[in-house]
């Protein structure tokens, strides 16, 4: 089972895997963490905390009623000295609760390793444990795991694939605790009854390839694919294909073709969190970028101001003119160094006032690369005349709805238009349609 | 304000491939064929590519400015319209019929339209065709490769006119006046100062397939239909054509490879590719085999630019696990 796969379209970017060999570094306690409510795809939580209380390590300090959301720990000791609306990246405002850290790391008295004899406590045990999808998404884990009952989940996807340029997170965490992804992985697999898993890695990560080929060995249910390295190979769709040729229909999710994709750091994180019962309050976190002084991958404290992280890694040699948390071509720009890091923050990239230019848009050629790079096969180009006219039906007639926002068209387009940024704007000029459709 | 930090949509990095690199490379890619004109026809071809080239540049320029909109020509695509035009004249051609001719393709056809990437013809394609119908005297006087150009045009229209291969193929006396395959292949022929030399041209196609900057459909859909069709019916009897003579007299190749495959005249899915490839191909074979004309490349193409929206419209592909789309 050693076999290059792939799948169409995609386009080949730069690897800049300049931190594959830098060992994870743990990171301090900062004398203050902010922790946002909303650190996943859902519904935002509710904090449950207050001016003035006392916190601890684990302790849930927000959660909510909905079933797609995962609820928010303290990953310090501390005092709570103020919960307050914060404007995040995404441009939406949500509550974050301030604490200030005591330094002690008094670690949360109710925290104690899960007890779960079936799936449905299983699931249960895994939203206590806050844990969302690592790879970047955030997508609540217990959710993931717990298909419609008419959905034959038959096989497990494991992404190691960590195609985003720059990023060595999942990397690090094969090499440094593969012991720990391959536990997460029987743990998943014995309770979700699955006797088929695939660890899907790109071909540029030989030393991850091996490792977990050892482990290969050891169990007949489990196989490791290797992937030809093409963005966006971890793109889950893509990688469904690429390792089980099955094409997950438009529209629908993974379980409806029997399959559950988890990242590498997530199985890897429930390993841990059956052992301990520690909910998920710190990120491997790799920082790199032209402006950083010494790039490599961080441990930290989630909720920890992103100067903090910056500072730790020897600060800037350069002042930063953007700054990314995640990769080049998903991340997103932030607008101000004290935001802070989340769940499913892999990646902290400061780029130079060189590298982060943007380029001037010149006139489409229709040279037909971006229908090309699409892994999609949408043909971008005629989306984006419709999105920028906002013309919906020919929105919906180009399937406007099945981009998955990966970039490649942005980054191929020779005349340097922003593709993949009037596609979202399409994608909501559509959304808004239906919503007022409906309202009628 | 110094320090702000830049808030801006991914990817955040973009692939160095641009629009005046492509066109650079569509420009090297002609080199072979353009000194291939210069070796059979002489240094007078120099002087045409060059007005034509400087006219399609000032064209652009000024009709820019005029329409008060940005300067373009840094993007070299007017170069190479002017260098397609000019090698799909014969070498005997007026430098003001290039230079007009230049003028028509950029101003009227391409800028008059929207600019780059929004002509609905081939520029130069569209422009020859109208030179055709304008000055058709001028624009089929061929003269065979060593004979100065220069001394032809001077001596005057009808001096050293003479039939092109496909001419000789169609109305000749004899089949004997027929070039070689190989004087065909090399270039040692008569015809538009570009199209001669099918060597020349290969080498140029392999560079722009080298370089990704064409994919393959086109010109091999267009280039086997011709082939097909003219082996079919080019013959006396069914299936006896001489399909090889085809594809190398004439434009065929110029057309096929440098011309068919101009992004903005061109489908943009493999289907639709080919489907234009066809659609050319069909269509020189038709007017090559059945009508008046003996040449039939710039019509075909600029017959199937004219489709091109439809085929699109068309060809949407289904895109990954979902539905094809009802057009």
């Amino acid at each position: 089972m050693f076999v290059k796969r792939f799948f169409k379209g995609g386009t080949n970017v730069p690897h800049y895997k300049n931190t594959a060999n830098c060992e994870t570094v743990k990171m301090g306690v900062p004398e203050k963490v902010i922790i946002p409510m909303i650190q996943h795809i859902g519904a935002p939580c509710e904090p449950c905390v207050q001016k003035g209380d006392t916190v601890k390590v684990g302790q849930i300090i927000g959660d909510s009623g909905k079933f797609i959301s995962a609820p928010v720990h303290s990953s310090v000791s501390g005092t709570v000295v103020g919960v307050a609306p914060m404007l995040q990246s995404g441009g939406f405002y949500v509550p974050a609760v301030e604490i200030e850290t005591d330094g002690k790391q008094e670690v949360y008295e109710g925290i104690k390793p899960p007890k779960y004899s079936n799936i449905k406590e299983f699931i249960e045990a895994i939203r206590q444990s806050g844990l969302v999808g690592l790879g970047g998404a955030g997508f609540p884990a217990h959710v993931k795991l717990s298909p419609p009952p008419d959905k034959k989940i038959d096989t497990l996807v494991i992404n190691g694939a960590e195609c985003e340029p720059f990023i060595t997170s999942d990397y690090r965490e094969i090499i440094e605790n593969s012991w720990n992804v391959i536990s997460g992985i029987n743990i998943v697999m014995e309770i979700l009854n699955i006797n088929n898993v695939i660890i899907g890695i790109e071909d540029n990560k030989p030393e991850a390839i091996e490792v977990m080929e050892r482990i290969d060995k050891s169990s007949d249910k489990i196989s490791v694919v290797k992937l030809k390295s093409r963005y966006p190979q971890g793109a889950e769709k893509m990688l469904i294909y690429a390792t089980t040729r099955r094409k997950v229909p438009a529209g629908k999710l993974p379980a409806d073709v029997g399959v559950i994709v988890m990242n590498v750091n997530s199985v890897s994180f429930i390993s841990e969190y059956v052992k301990t019962g520690m909910p998920l309050i710190k990120k491997r976190v790799t920082v790199d970028g032209p402006s950083v002084k010494n790039p490599g991958n961080v441990e930290v404290l989630i909720g920890t101001p992103i100067h903090k992280v910056f500072d730790f890694c020897g600060g800037f040699t350069v002042p930063p003119k953007k700054v990314l948390m995640g990769g080049p071509m998903m991340g997103l720009a932030q607008y101000s160094l004290d935001l802070s890091v989340v769940k499913h923050t892999n990646a902290l990239l400061a780029f130079d006032d060189k590298s982060s230019k943007i380029p001037e848009s010149g006139a489409c050629i229709r040279c037909g690369r971006c229908v090309w790079a699409c892994p999609m096969n949408l043909m971008p180009l005629c989306l984006y005349n419709n999105a920028i006219k906002e013309n919906i039906d020919e929105l919906n007639k180009y399937h406007v709805n099945d981009c998955i926002e990966c970039g490649c068209c942005s980054y191929v387009c020779p005349a340097k238009i922003n593709l993949v940024q009037s596609l979202r704007l399409g994608k909501a000029k559509v959304k808004q349609a239906a919503a007022a459709k409906g309202g009628k | 304000m110094e320090d702000r930090l830049t808030v801006s949509s991914s990817p955040h990095i973009r692939d160095k491939a641009n629009t005046q690199r492509i066109m650079i490379d569509v420009v090297i890619a002609l080199l072979p064929a353009t000194f291939a004109g210069v070796y059979f026809f002489g240094t007078r071809v120099l002087l045409v590519v060059m007005v034509s080239i400087l006219s399609c540049v000032v064209s652009e320029y000024l009709s820019r400015r005029i329409m008060k909109r940005s300067n373009t020509i840094s993007d070299f695509s007017a170069v190479v319209t002017g260098l397609l035009l000019a090698l799909n004249l014969p070498p005997t051609v007026p430098l003001w019929v290039a230079a007009v001719g230049s003028a028509i393709a950029i101003v009227v056809i391409k800028q008059l339209f929207g600019g780059l990437g929004q002509n609905f013809v081939n520029p130069a394609l569209g422009a020859r065709i109208i030179l055709m119908i304008s000055y058709p005297g001028f624009m089929t006087n061929w003269v065979k490769p060593g004979v100065d150009a220069v001394s032809a045009a001077a001596s005057g229209v009808d001096a050293i006119s003479s039939a092109t291969p496909l001419q000789i193929m169609k109305y000749g006396a004899s089949i004997a006046d027929l070039p070689s395959y190989g004087e065909l292949f090399w270039g040692n022929i008569m015809g538009c100062l570009g199209e001669t030399s099918a060597a020349a041209l290969l080498i140029g196609a392999v560079y722009l397939f080298a370089r990704k900057i064409i994919s393959p459909e086109i010109p091999f859909a267009f280039i086997g239909t011709t082939a097909l069709f003219t082996w079919i019916f080019g013959g006396t009897t069914l299936f006896t054509g001489d399909f090889l003579f085809h594809v190398l007299a004439g434009g065929l190749l110029l057309g096929a490879i440098y011309m068919a495959t101009d992004y903005a005249t061109s489908p943009m899915t493999v289907k639709g590719r080919i489907i234009m490839g066809i659609g050319c191909g069909l269509l020189t074979g038709i007017i090559r085999l059945f009508t008046n004309y003996t040449e039939g490349v710039s019509f075909a193409i600029v017959l199937m630019n004219i489709m091109v929206p439809l085929i699109d419209r068309y060809t949407i592909p289904k895109s990954f696990g979902g539905e094809k789309a009802v057009a």
